[in-house]
This record gives C-alpha cells, structure tokens and sequence, in this order.
C-alpha cells in the first residue's frame, strides 16, 4: 500500500458478495451479474440503510413485548406460574446456578438490546457521512454479526423445557406468547445485520462525484 | 447481462471495505488480511477438499443417528418422558406457538441438514473430472444455511433447560445429546477447513466462455 487506497467502485469494479470473483459491469441498462457464479452484482447492497433500518425498527418494537410478555407458564397443583425472560434470569438465580442464570442474562437480555443499539449507532454514524473511527465502526459491525445467534439460547431453553415437562396434572410448562416476539426479535436484527453493507462506512471518506449509484 | 471479468484474477476487493488490492499467494495454513479494515481475505488450508469430505461424511452420519433417537429424558415420581430434536419443535406446534416451532424446526434440523447436504454434494462434485456448474450454485447458497443452522446454539439451551429441570427431576442424557455435541465439534472442524476458493477456482462459469482473453485492466498502480 505505498500511494492513496483505492476502492473497486471508485474504479468502475465490482465484487461479488458471494464468490469475490471482481468484474467491470458491461455498458447497458441490463442487470449485471457475475459472470463464474451467475449472482446479481451492485457495487452496494440495494437499499442497504432502508431496509436495514426497516429490520431494525421492527426487532425494537417486538423488543418491548418479548420482555414483557410470559415466555414459561408452569402450571402445578397449586396453581399456574407465568414468567417473563427477566424473572426467569431471576428464578435461575441461586448460590449454584449463577452461570446458567448469567449465559440467559447475557444472550437474552444483553445481545439483543446491544445488537440493537450498535446497528442504530452503525446507520446514524453512516448516513451522517461519519469517516470517524471507521476501522471500529466495521469491528463493530462484525461483532454483532458474530454474536447474534446466540440470542436464540432462550427459545431453545423453552423449547425443551416445555416439551420434557408434561406431567399432568403434576406439573406442565407452555411456551407462552412473550416467545414469539423474543424469537421476533433474534430473526430480525439477523436480517438486519445482512441487510448492512459494511463498505458503506467507507464510502464517505471518497469524494461525491466518483461515487456511483 | 454478465460483467466482464478482469485479466488478473488475484485482483479482488475487500468485502467490508472495498479496498482493491492483489492477493499473494499463501502458503498453507496462512492467512491474508485487509490492510485497512483487518478483515480475514483468504486462509489456506492444507489438503482442504479431502479433509471436507471426510469431515462431511462423519457429519451427515452423525446428523442421521442426532435426529433418530431421544436427545432428552426425565423421571419424576416413576413417570418418564423423553424427547427428540423434532419433538421439541413439534410440541410448539401443538401448542399454539406453530411459527416459533417452524424457527426452531428451520434452525435446528432443516437448516443443518442443508449445510452438511450442500457441503457433501460441493466435495462430491469437486472430486469429479469436470466440476459441474451445479456446485457453484450450492456453494452460492451455502453460507445463507450456515448462518441459519444453529446446533451449536441449541446445544447451550438444551444444556441451560437440563441443569433447570434438574431442579425437579432426574435428567436422563440421551445418545442423541453427545452425539450433537459432537457434531458441533465436526461441523466447527469443516469450516475451518474448507477453502471456497479453491473451489470457485474449479467451477464452470455462468458465462459460456471464461475469461481466457478478457481484456487487461491496469489498475495496480494503487494495489500492489
């Protein structure tokens, strides 16, 4: 890297997301494609802010719900038990299970609402045209690529326990309505997370005129 | 409308930044990142298509035997019960909860079953003479099936939902529990092993005539 980096759009190139392969679009109006594996070729991700800002409004509004919501009920003898994600975190909660009670509090509670706040600091830093910290803005980025299907812990924790405990009448767990939403919640900012096109934190740092559509 | 290749297929642009650059050639087991954004470019990996295949294969036995038997039981006051993978996914649809126990049929079973699939077909079909064309179309799908395939993450619930049921009944491990767990460990193990660039390298093109005469670009003036 001895002169000025450049970057393959500011070249007229473009990468293939899904095999790397480089290629010059043709003159013409058609849809380019890669001509060794046949995929669709933009020099960004479509509409990448938008949708991704689509996937992320609708993960913080099933957010609410998902916590507010019983995701256990348990019923016994004496009666049925409702628990939120929260109280469940608090249930687990004892002198011997702290661990299991901490991995429930961290990919249940802690991802999900961290994986939310990051993106939208990665969207408003990126349409503001931020060319700040942008080396941390991609680890960022990769960080909640990589960390956010562990959320999905909780619904297989209450997916199990639900299908072992049916014991009645002694005592039987339903997978309650809160679930739904916090599964909402995982698939969303995954969907998210694929919608950002990363390449965009540094395109503000070219100058306007050679950047293209 | 097929893009024109570039002469020099070294030539590529980081994916998490754009950054045109060459990539050198690696020795085994070396990696190549992006000067800019430290992003992993290529690793690669010694004998990466035998080892795959191997892998492979113990992967889809492993997956067989982790879907056929009981993965979960319990006794409580001299009643038993037990459960598969697909019986977890099926009580949810039982019991008015029918998308997430598509979410978690798709994550678990489906979804894995599709990357070791799609993975034994791309080895199968490199070892061929001529790599047909339908192994770049599986390789183009598979990382949608690994982002989805999440056994490693159903294993850390299933090990959370077994240390609570403890609490109220003896547990019984099923075959099916280590068998995954051992799974988690092969597929981790194929993919640090398999190479896509080697086998990108060997697939037919979508476009008819690959690139034997494209036209040279010169661009390396920034890159090299």
């Amino acid at each position: 890297m001895s002169t000025a980096a450049l970057m393959a759009m500011q070249e007229g190139l473009q990468s293939c997301d899904t095999c790397g392969l480089l290629s010059r679009p043709a003159v013409g109006d058609e849809e380019p494609r890669c001509p060794r594996c046949d995929e669709e070729l933009a020099f960004r991700k479509h509409d990448s802010i938008q949708r991704t800002w689509a996937f992320l409004i609708g993960a913080a509004v099933c957010y609410i719900p998902a916590n507010v919501l019983p995701v256990l009920t348990t019923t016994t003898a004496s009666g049925a038990d409702s628990d939120t994600i929260l109280q469940g975190v608090v249930l687990l909660w004892s002198p011997t299970g702290w661990p299991l009670s901490l991995i429930v509090l961290v990919a249940s509670i802690m991802i999900p609402s961290a994986k939310i706040l990051a993106l939208g600091y990665l969207l408003i830093t990126t349409q503001n045209g931020s060319i700040k910290n942008n080396g941390q803005r991609v680890r960022l980025y990769r960080m909640v690529e990589f960390i956010g299907r562990w959320s999905m812990v909780d619904v297989f924790v209450d997916t199990f326990t639900a299908a072992l405990i049916q014991l009645q009448p002694l005592m039987s767990v339903e997978p309650g309505p809160g679930l739904l939403f916090f599964a909402a919640v995982v698939v969303l900012t995954m969907l998210a997370v694929e919608s950002f096109d990363p390449r965009l934190i540094w395109d503000s740092a070219i100058p306007k005129e050679v950047q293209y559509a | 409308m097929y893009n024109q290749p570039l002469a020099d297929p070294a030539l590529i642009a980081c994916q998490h930044c754009d950054l045109l650059q060459r990539l050198p050639d690696l020795a085994p087991g070396a990696s190549a990142r992006c000067p800019r954004c430290n992003k992993e470019l290529w690793r690669r990996r010694e004998d990466s298509l035998n080892r795959t295949l191997a892998l492979t294969i113990a992967a889809a036995l492993l997956y067989i035997i982790a879907n056929s038997v009981p993965m979960l039981g319990l006794t409580i006051v001299g009643r038993n019960a037990s459960t598969t993978v697909i019986g977890g996914a099926r009580h949810l649809w039982d019991n008015n909860q029918v998308l997430v126990g598509v979410l978690v049929l798709f994550t678990a079973v489906v979804a894995p079953a599709l990357q070791i699939g799609f993975m034994l077909a791309i080895v199968l079909g490199v070892h061929l003479k001529r790599t047909p064309r339908w192994v770049g179309t599986l390789l183009r799908h598979h990382p949608t099936t690994r982002t989805w395939s999440m056994i490693e993450v159903m294993m850390l619930g299933v090990l959370v939902a077994l240390i609570k049921i403890a609490d109220y009944a003896t547990v019984i491990p099923g075959v099916a529990l280590f068998v995954l767990w051992t799974l988690v460990f092969v597929l981790a193990a194929i993919q640090a092993n398999f190479d896509p660039r080697l086998v990108w390298a060997r697939v037919q093109w979508a476009e008819s005539a690959p690139p034997a005469d494209a036209s040279s670009e010169h661009i390396a003036e920034g890159t090299s």
